[in-house]
């Protein structure tokens, strides 16, 4: 079992003006699923990419361990397994060719056999060598499952994991966060009952709106 | 190995979509054209031949290099390479990538240049390619992180030749005057100071980018 935690110390975002949280502190820790709820604009996307240093926080301190060994920021790409509506794989390229691309500029060798598996799983091994154009919104939120889990990360971050997807893309995506949060440390943001029933811990982001404004 | 891996998405993307070398080819084709329009049959100074060169080069620099980042960002990718790469990986991907298109681009400029223009002769061969050598890695360099910077903001067109003016400036003035020499015939040793400016200025740039890099990459 690996042993991966984030820490998130008094987090406080402000957009302008507008506070969106504040006096955030939690810890996450491997081999188990969080959810992140609240309502629209509370916050969701935003805490999860703070947490996954995409952008950053006004004031306070995020801190990812693995194995007591603090990551540096220029590292984290190396453990983090991201999915969200709002991100977007080469549409010029087939689904094989953007796995291959990405496992290259990661630094990794493509595990041919992991790609495979993982179309597989997720309905697109017949679609492979299909351009991304022609992908249906489902198709591509299924691929993006692909692109998150193919380096095998110790964070899954899941932001809304189930938007476009059909009944048994849910349930497979369901099926892989409860056999990923076994080991590895699972996050998902959202409102859907059905993503948070999958949490142990939900951290409720209107607890977190209590400053005046700046 | 990273860096590379990204040039080599990024070439083939290109290869695909056409970004950057369409405008590129379009824009040098159009601009020579004008050029040879508005000369006619009258005969053109060989300096002024030299100065074109590099107004053409500027202006197709402006209407390519930027396409690095701002088709990234049009596409939604942005946030796809940052989760999978470092910002150094990312710029010095991006880097070679416009290394390549620029000479590409430039050594295209400049056969036309001496296939259409009687007056453009460089009597000193050597100083001309060390000029065109340590020019295109300068270009090259600036033109990748005003892309960065630009692709950040909502009026990306308008703002791309706006910052490159006053950056590309001290660049191209040197430019001029190593083809003016190279022109005349004069040794690299000769043009030592010039040299050493446009040295300076690659190395200036280059670090300053990296050393920058991280701070537009981030939201």
């Amino acid at each position: 079992m690996t042993n991966y935690t984030v820490e998130l110390n008094k987090l406080v975002k402000y957009f302008g003006r507008r506070l969106i949280f504040d006096g955030i502190d939690y810890s996450f820790q491997s081999s188990h699923v969080y959810g992140i709820s609240g309502p629209n604009g509370s916050g969701k996307s935003t805490l999860v990419k703070i947490i996954s240093c995409l952008i950053s926080p006004t004031k306070g301190k995020i801190k990812h361990s693995f194995e007591g060994k603090v990551i540096e920021e220029e590292e984290l790409h190396n453990f983090l397994g991201f999915v969200s509506p709002y991100l977007f794989l080469y549409d010029e390229f087939t689904a094989e060719e953007n796995l291959q691309h990405i496992s290259k500029v990661r630094g990794i060798k493509f595990n041919k056999e992991r790609s495979d598996f993982l179309l597989n799983e997720f309905n697109l091994y017949e679609r492979r060598s299909d351009l991304l154009r022609g992908f249906s919104s489902g198709m591509k939120q299924r691929l993006k499952f692909a692109f998150a889990l193919l380096h095998e990360p110790q964070l899954l971050i899941l932001d809304e994991p189930t938007s476009n997807l059909d009944y048994s893309g849910k349930e497979k995506v369901y099926e892989f966060i409860k056999s990923e949060g076994k080991t590895k440390l699972v996050l998902i943001a959202s409102n859907e009952e059905a993503d948070l029933a999958l949490c142990e811990r939900v951290l409720e982001l209107q607890n977190f709106k209590n400053q005046q404004p700046r | 190995m990273k860096s590379f891996a990204l040039f080599k998405k990024d070439w083939e993307s290109e290869l695909r979509t056409r970004y950057a070398i369409n405008a590129l080819a379009m824009f040098v084709l159009v601009t020579i054209s004008v050029i040879m329009f508005s000369i006619g049959d009258e005969k053109i100074t060989e300096y002024l031949t030299g100065g074109l060169l590099w107004v053409v080069i500027f202006f197709s620099a402006m209407s390519g290099l930027s396409r690095a980042f701002v088709s990234e960002e049009e596409r939604g990718t942005t946030l796809t390479l940052q989760l999978i790469a470092s910002p150094t990986t990312i710029f010095s991907g991006k880097l070679l990538f416009n290394l390549i298109l620029v000479f590409l681009m430039n050594v295209a400029i400049t056969i036309l240049f001496s296939m259409l223009f009687d007056s453009f002769v460089i009597k000193n061969l050597s100083l001309f390619l060390v000029a065109f050598l340590l020019g295109n890695v300068g270009i090259a360099i600036s033109s990748t992180i005003i892309a960065a910077i630009i692709s950040k903001a909502s009026s990306k067109g308008t703002l791309y030749p706006v910052l490159s003016f006053p950056i590309l400036l001290p660049l191209i003035l040197t430019l001029l005057e190593l083809t003016k020499f190279s022109m005349d015939g004069n040794s690299i040793s000769s043009s030592f100071v010039e040299i050493a400016v446009l040295f300076s200025y690659d190395i200036i740039m280059g670090t300053a980018s990296y050393l920058l890099f991280d701070f537009i990459w981030k939201d």
